[in-house]
């Protein structure tokens, strides 16, 4: 459920670095499971900037709503549309098809004030 | 047009042609018929102006279909006029019929907003009176009924603070403080009025927590918006010191008087310090909630604070051309005024019935209304409270807040409890509000209910608690027997459908 | 019991044994036991107010006060200028007396509350048709705050910060736009059409707001206000007269990104100004950015089409400060009143009711621009069924003088055109009336007395 090769937030977002200074952001399977039915994803505009622990736009539930929090600095390169239409993609593949951003990093080094998957598991007991 | 079903019907719920109004619509069908000008026609203006003859789809359906049609659909409603509607801090009591009779007489629904003041001296007195009575009744005497519903009138009432501190000079205090059990229109007309929201603690006892208060209100503080009785239906029994809190921090206190079924005759908000309030009409005094709205939320300020009141208050005014009274009522709008928050002077037909009602209770009877709302409250509470947890163990005013706790830890959430009461033809109790109580329910029976009503909905939810425990699926999967099952919300948020589309789009 | 209030009532069932029972069940001695948490300096303060009264009582007094008033209903009223004395069929009042409406609270137990629900719904899709608009949410609390709360909204999409007002509009629209955003960090200003017809629309502007037909009954090239506004980068938003879109082009044929107005021409009686019914439609790419309670469609467990609030994320009771709004109401009761009336009068209805009060409108104007000194629709626009006139007599003068003759004369508009009146005319006005209207004005400007 927290898979190894993510790093994590503690505000339940994750983060993977793919090749170079890029790296895919989501939110956990907690993340997930607490919100119940995902219905609406406020995705950031490409092109824009994003701050390490800063919101970046916000999530929906039926009957609540939660801030989302950039894991790292950089600029939006890609957003994931697919979750316009579907957004339950949150809820049945957070870590794959439930992907929200993609942020070219400004400062690798970020990337080590997340927590690896024990490290989070450790916080959500 | 959709085709009716036409197979035998297996269900109460399978029996209804729940068709909406454009797929039973026949084009020609006509439900009334007009005259035909008496006045020499017109030319229209340019084509370009004008919208295509068939451009418009209504539907056209005839008038028995009209009236089948929407008798029908208020069969599928629960409401106070069919069912026990234990709905707390909502104040479902019953709406008695003579208020709407006289808000229909024609001399109150046939009078335009702009007419002299002379020509609608009924209407104005009706008003003023009313202003009389929500001022007797709160204890503030200044009062304008032009809000048209709570939040309205909560968000007047911020206006006012923060006017009135601004004609003081100290427009800089920016801070709202806000218990932590307050209801979500309390942040948001704060936020409204620009406010910053500061949240207050609640005690373990249901109570403001005062320390907490003490730290936090300040030189930056416009007001404090205490719910009382609040939304734990309890009385704040520190009302006192906290108001002195504010008040020697230099700001006011707004008391969000919404419900005051539990205050009448019994102590009045003034007297203990409040400066600004809102009463909802359509929950203490009677007026129909009409599945949401319209409302009237008057605010009720100190002498002090009235020359901020919003736009209208009736005044009566001497006046050597007003036969043999002397006197008049006009409109008038107070030199200070936080100006108009809407069209016209508030929701007159919704004003006439709260007189109506107020009339017929009078002020003895309008003190027994608050014993015998507290005195149910607290008979359910007793009777409950070996079943259910209680949100604070302590006696409670107008509505006492269940938490369902016990049920849950029993696999079965506040939520089904609420939808399984459907199916016993009463309405759920408010669920999971206040947001500081794990499994609320949270029940207000009101004064118009009998000792027997209340004794059938104890005994439903015992026998509810025992489903509980012997067969937990039928509850979980509750409501069974209404028109609909649980219905798909989410799909609803994520892939809206807002208004009738023809088939296929 | 040391109760002073009264031991029995038709609304209170309790009897004092009942409540000498439920206090034992209670745990108390008396009633007073359960208020200790009043302050006792300040409990039981009494009511200074009348003792209670039978029905009977009750209806005369109030029957009384009716009376008083000098009322629409029983003489020719050519007052308009936001509230319209429009045919209501009999359905409307017939459907109003369902209690299982009236009686019910906003519906949030989707299950027992289908019928609120979709009649809520048929009232969001004849809105929105009748706007042309994509959508319409379940109702505001009257046509000005839906207004205001659209500039808001157009600040929220566009991130600016000024909400541009037509000076056209009515001054109340001003007023009320003025008091919901005071704190808000935007500002309400008003421009006038040749600035926005050329093009001189500040980059900062949230929104060109306008009235069509307008505060003088005038309809405004909406179609050339939104591009002016949209080539600037704000939005355009209309306040409209729901019956003009019988025959006008509605907002959604002219670009129009959000579309309010008074829903009370629908069905509703005067009522001395309320209580209303806001309308507020949108186009859809906006929804989540809409004010107020939204209806959907959805499906039960079964399959089977249900009704259920949605997009709820947006309100106050989840989100707090942060809300779309405070408001917490859809007026669903007069919304109702709307939906009743659509339904009842069809396409054909709602056109021939607005072509009935173009045609007569436009009679009245005639005759009267046939009296000597008079003048009406100076400006020579197309209007609807309201248009200014000016007469040898100022305003005041003019309908106090009609009052005595047992008519409602037009809106003294004095303060914004000199000498004007805004006469308002409506299929209720018969033609009898129009000609004593205008018998009575060739009167009064002659210098004839009552």
């Amino acid at each position: 459920m927290y898979p190894d090769d993510l790093k994590y937030s503690d505000e339940h977002e994750w983060a993977r670095r793919n090749d170079g200074d890029v790296v895919e952001v989501g939110v956990t399977h907690y993340a997930q499971d607490t919100l119940g039915d995902v219905v609406f994803v406020e995705l950031p505009e490409v092109g824009s900037k994003v701050d390490q622990f800063d919101k970046f736009g916000e999530i929906e539930s039926v009957k609540a709503v939660s801030d989302l929090f950039s894991p790292v600095s950089g600029t939006v390169t890609a957003v994931n549309s697919d979750l316009e239409q579907s957004p339950e993609l949150v809820n049945s593949d957070p870590y794959g098809d439930g992907w929200i951003m993609e942020v070219k990093l400004d400062d690798p080094a970020e990337l080590d004030a997340l927590m690896d998957s024990e490290a989070y598991q450790e916080i959500l007991e | 047009m959709n085709a009716p079903s036409v197979s035998p019907n297996s269900s109460i719920a399978d029996m209804q042609d729940r068709r909406l109004l454009m797929d039973r619509s026949v084009p020609g069908h006509h439900a009334v018929a007009l005259p035909e000008p008496d006045v020499p026609v017109s030319d229209l203006p340019d084509a370009d102006l004008l919208r295509d003859v068939g451009d418009l789809q209504l539907p056209e359906v005839d008038q028995l279909e009209v009236i089948r049609y929407f008798t029908l659909l208020s069969r599928l409603n629960f409401s106070i006029d069919t069912n026990f509607y234990p709905l707390g801090s909502c104040t479902m009591k019953y709406n008695p019929k003579l208020n709407d009779q006289m808000a229909s007489l024609g001399g109150f629904a046939n009078i335009h907003p702009l007419q002299d003041d002379v020509a609608v001296q009924g209407a104005l007195e009706v008003m003023h009176e009313l202003q009389k009575w929500l001022g007797e009744a709160t204890g503030l005497p200044a009062v304008s009924l032009a809000p048209l519903a709570g939040a309205q009138g909560e968000y007047a009432g911020l206006l006012i603070a923060r006017a009135a501190l601004e004609a003081r000079g100290e427009s800089h205090r920016n801070v709202a403080l806000i218990p932590d059990s307050a209801h979500g229109t309390n942040p948001a007309s704060a936020a409204m009025a620009g406010l910053d929201v500061v949240v207050v603690k609640t005690d373990e006892f249901g109570n403001v927590d005062v320390e907490d208060l003490r730290e936090k209100a300040d030189d930056k503080t416009c007001v404090f918006m205490l719910t009382i009785p609040s939304t734990l239906g309890l009385f704040e029994p520190n009302i006192i010191e906290i108001n002195q809190i504010i008040h020697d921090a230099g700001g006011l206190v707004y008391a969000d008087g919404a419900n005051l079924n539990a205050l009448l005759g019994l102590v009045k908000l003034g007297d203990v310090g409040v400066d600004i309030c809102h009463s909802n009409l359509h929950k203490t005094f009677s007026t129909p909630h009409g599945g949401g709205g319209p409302g009237a939320g008057p605010v009720m300020v100190t002498r002090r604070l009235a020359s901020f009141l919003p736009d209208p208050v009736v005044v009566q005014a001497r006046s050597s051309d007003a036969g043999p009274r002397g006197y008049r009522y006009r409109l008038y709008r107070p030199i200070e005024s936080i100006g108009k928050i809407n069209g016209f002077h508030g929701s007159f037909s919704i004003l006439v019935r709260a007189y109506t009602y107020m009339q017929s209770l009078g002020g003895d009877g309008l003190r027994s209304v608050s014993e015998n709302a507290v005195i149910n409250a607290n008979y359910i509470q007793a009777q409950l409270r070996d079943r259910f947890d209680l949100a604070v163990d302590r006696i409670c005013m107008h509505e006492t807040v269940l938490s369902g706790k016990r049920q849950a830890d029993r696999g079965v959430p506040a939520l089904n409890i609420a939808k399984r009461l459907l199916d016993y033809g009463i309405h759920a109790p408010t669920m999971y509000f206040p947001l500081i109580v794990p499994e609320a329910l949270m029940v207000e029976p009101t004064e118009t209910e009998s000792k027997e009503t209340l004794d059938r909905f104890i005994s439903v939810m015992q026998a509810i608690d025992d489903e509980i425990s012997s067969e937990p699926e039928t509850v979980l999967n509750a409501p069974h027997s209404l028109p609909v099952s649980r219905l798909d919300e989410a799909t609803a948020a994520r892939r809206p459908v807002l208004r009738w589309q023809p088939d296929g789009d | 019991m040391s109760s002073n209030g009264i031991s029995a009532h038709p609304f209170i069932p309790n009897t004092p044994s009942e409540r000498e029972q439920m206090l034992a069940t209670i745990g108390v001695e008396n009633f007073d036991a359960l208020i200790t948490d009043i302050p006792e300096d300040h409990r039981n303060p009494g009511l200074d107010l009348p003792a209670s009264a039978s029905e009977l009582e009750v209806a005369a007094r109030m029957q009384a006060l009716a009376a008083i008033n000098q009322d629409a209903g029983s003489r020719p009223s050519f007052l308009g200028a936001g509230a319209y004395r429009h045919f209501i069929p009999s359905t409307v009042g017939a459907v109003l007396q369902r209690g299982e409406f009236v009686t019910s609270y906003t519906p949030y137990q989707p299950e027992g509350a289908q019928g609120t629900l979709q009649t809520g719904f048929e009232f969001q899709s004849a809105v929105a048709q009748i706007f042309g608009m994509e959508v319409a949410n379940a109702g505001m609390y009257d046509g000005p705050t839906a207004f205001a709360e659209a500039g808001l909204m157009a600040a929220r999409v566009s991130r600016r910060n000024r909400i541009l007002i037509l000076d056209s509009a009515d001054r109340r629209l001003f007023e009320v736009a003025d008091a919901y955003s005071r704190y808000q960090q935007v500002t309400v200003e008003s421009i006038g059409l040749d600035k926005v017809l050329d093009g001189d629309i500040p980059d900062d502007a949230a929104c060109i707001a306008f009235q069509s037909p307008n505060f003088l009954g005038e309809i405004e090239d909406a179609r050339a206000i939104s591009d002016a506004a949209h080539a600037a980068g704000a939005l355009s938003v209309m306040h409209t007269y729901p019956i003009a879109l019988g025959m006008f082009k509605a907002p959604g044929q002219c670009d129009v990104d959000i579309a309010t107005s008074e829903g009370q021409p629908l069905g509703v009686p005067l009522t001395f100004g309320g209580a209303y019914v806001g309308l507020f439609t949108a186009k859809q790419r906006f929804i989540r950015q809409l004010p107020g309670r939204i209806i959907g469609e959805t499906a039960d467990t079964n399959g089977r089409t249900g009704y259920t609030l949605t997009l709820q994320t947006r309100e106050q009771h989840i989100r707090r400060e942060r809300a779309t709004s405070n408001i917490c109401t859809s007026t669903q009761l007069i919304g109702l009143m709307v939906a009743v009336y659509c339904a009842t009068m069809g396409p054909s209805g709602l056109r021939k009711v607005a072509e009935l009060s173009y045609h007569k409108a436009h009679y009245l104007a005639d005759q009267i621009n046939g009296l000597d000194g008079w003048d009406a629709n100076p400006n020579g626009r197309v209007f609807f069924n309201e248009f200014v006139a000016t007469g040898p007599v100022g305003p005041s003068e003019i309908n106090r003088q009609l009052a005595e003759r047992g008519i409602i004369g037009g809106l003294d508009i004095a303060d914004v055109v000199p000498g004007g009146m805004l006469f308002c005319v409506t299929e209720m006005n018969s033609r009898h009336d129009i000609d004593r209207l205008v018998n009575a004005l060739a009167e009064i400007g002659k210098g004839g007395a009552a």
